[in-house]
């Protein structure tokens, strides 16, 4: 465990090195400075609208559809934080020549994956749930508003962004740094059409297309997480008010049973055995 | 003799390509170990194979007794690559540490100290990978590669981007290495450098082993040439010790003897014969 460690502190002081961390807080400042400022000005125009006698509750709507806005952004930032942390990590290095040096080394090929994915996964993950947490509070600063849930929703993004970060560390031991950052961007944009399918599948009353976002949901269980995450911002909230919500952008998120987190746990497991199945039989 | 590397009936395919076919070799301890052969001809997986970073198709490679690719054979072995590269965001003790970390080395600072001593970079230590030359690397990655204080050591072409100078620190190493009873695999295409420093030579070709034996079994006697009156006369199956009696009969025949030069082949030659090179 401790070369696992040594693996992942050296990945991300490199990462801390080469300024990634540096221009990733700098830009999400920037988004969450925007995310600010259109949250402020949504609350007062809707301020201006006044009240209204069906009960149905402005400030709950705008900071609903607003945070889920800001958890579509927060999860694709983290996407693309997995994928540039990770497309490159076995083939690319390899092909570089970067990585034959540590495995001549008494590490087995499993501990140099785990100790890069626990780089990866945690800086992702931690990264998500606090820019999660911090559009959360500016939407309370706002607004007035905080989610029905926090921590599920929380650990739900987290947890999706690790399974992309796993995919994409999969996906480093069969192809080049370009092909699987293309690939885990295109299956990352699959789930997000898949989780839209359902939604409007719903609204249509479509079987067939709930069906399709349903395999889908479960085939590339980060896009139930997301859903998941946004349903639970609303969980408790009822009437009109649910109503006005669910005829929103991301009014059709589906709730999410145990089955989905342990599927999701599962899913890792799969995809971790996937990848050291292809990166011990390389040859480098 | 104990083993540091022993490869038995070791076969790569590559698809349709067959990069080994059935190589059978072995490195003794503290043995300085010559490769040699053109280019693509299998020496690199050798090497790979050794390291575990390639998987055999048929045959075994044993590392001190261990299995080649375990990690108790990895303990045994350091290793430069021929295409290697290190990160060039961090600094030349930096690296050393990390393998310091990797390899379970105890060795502190001191190791690393004494290492870029060994290799002529004291000063630059501190200096980020990426301002280092080539050569400079080429000398980082074989510190890197001794730390540990491996048995066997596998360096694939260490001395393709150094100077005269770098290459001439590099055989005083090598020899101050086997003064120190570990074991080297040399792989090189600097056949003067192989014949000055290794104990035993090994030649492949096309994936097969075509000769091996010390640097002077395999640069064999190549005849004796006299210089006379009526033109150079070339005895190709004379050896040194017939020079007087060559002369003799000669002088005794009439003829008139001006010079007399004993022909040996150099490596280069038993190398070029060996794979075909003429």
């Amino acid at each position: 465990m401790s070369q696992v460690r040594v693996i992942a502190l050296f990945t991300l002081r490199e990462s801390l090195r080469r300024r990634v961390f540096l221009v990733v807080a700098l830009l999400t400042a920037a988004f969450l400075g925007l995310y600010a400022l259109g949250t402020w000005q949504l609350y007062r125009d809707v301020g201006d609208v006044g009240s209204n006698n069906f009960g149905v509750e402005p400030d709950v709507i705008v900071g609903a559809t607003v945070l889920g806005l800001a958890m579509f952004g927060t999860l694709f930032l983290g996407t693309v934080l997995a994928v540039f942390l990770t497309l490159g990590a076995v083939r690319g290095d390899a092909e570089r020549g970067l990585l034959q040096p540590l495995l001549v080394r008494p590490v087995s090929r499993r501990t140099l994956l785990l100790g890069r994915y626990a780089a990866a996964a945690g800086v992702c993950a931690a990264y998500v749930a606090a820019v999660f947490l911090a559009a959360t509070v500016i939407t309370w600063v706002m607004g007035g508003w905080w989610p029905d849930r926090l921590l599920g929703p929380a650990v739900g993004l987290s947890l999706a962004v690790a399974i992309l970060a796993a995919l994409s560390l999969g996906g480093s031991v069969f192809l080049s740094a370009t092909a699987n950052g293309i690939a885990v961007f295109m299956v990352f944009g699959a789930g997000l059409v898949a989780g839209l399918l359902g939604q409007i599948g719903e609204a249509l009353s479509s079987n067939t297309l709930e069906n399709v976002a349903s395999v889908a949901s479960w085939l590339l269980p980060f896009e139930g997480l997301y859903q998941a995450a946004l349903a639970g911002l609303t969980s408790d909230t009822v009437g009109f008010t649910r109503l006005a919500i669910d005829l929103g952008p991301f009014g059709g998120a589906e709730s999410a049973g145990p089955e989905l987190w342990l599927w999701a746990v599962v899913y890792l497991a799969l995809v971790g055995a996937w990848a050291l199945r292809g990166f011990a039989r390389r040859d480098l | 003799m104990s083993l540091a590397l022993s490869v038995t009936g070791l076969e790569k395919a590559y698809g349709q390509v067959r990069a080994l076919t059935g190589v059978d070799l072995e490195v003794g301890e503290g043995e300085l170990f010559g490769l040699l052969g053109p280019n693509g001809a299998g020496k690199s997986t050798l090497v790979k194979i050794a390291c575990g970073l390639v998987t055999p198709t048929a045959g075994t490679a044993t590392v001190c007794g261990a299995p080649a690719g375990s990690i108790e054979a990895h303990r045994q072995l350091g290793y430069l690559a021929e295409l290697f590269r290190f990160p060039d965001w961090c600094t030349g003790n930096e690296l050393l540490e990390l393998h310091q970390r990797l390899a379970e080395s105890g060795g502190g600072a001191g190791e690393r100290a004494e290492l870029l001593e060994l290799v002529g970079l004291t000063e630059a230590g501190d200096r980020r990978i990426g301002t280092m030359s080539k050569g400079m690397q080429q000398r980082l990655g074989i510190a890197q590669a001794l730390i540990g204080s491996p048995r066997l050591l596998l360096l694939d072409e260490p001395t393709s981007a150094l100077d005269p100078a770098g290459r001439h620190t590099v055989r005083a190493l090598l020899e101050e290495l086997r003064g120190r009873g570990v074991s080297v695999l040399l792989n090189s295409h600097l056949l003067s450098e192989v014949e000055l420093v290794c104990d035993r030579v090994a030649i492949i070709a096309r994936g097969e082993l075509v000769a091996a034996g010390t640097p002077a079994e395999l640069a064999h006697a190549g005849g004796v040439e006299v210089e006379t009156a009526a033109g150079p006369q070339v005895f190709t199956e004379a050896r040194r010790d017939d020079v007087p009696r060559i002369v003799r009969d000669l002088v005794a025949a009439g003829e008139e003897v001006y010079g007399v030069r004993v022909l040996t082949s150099t490596l280069e030659d038993a190398y070029l014969e060996a794979v075909g090179g003429r």
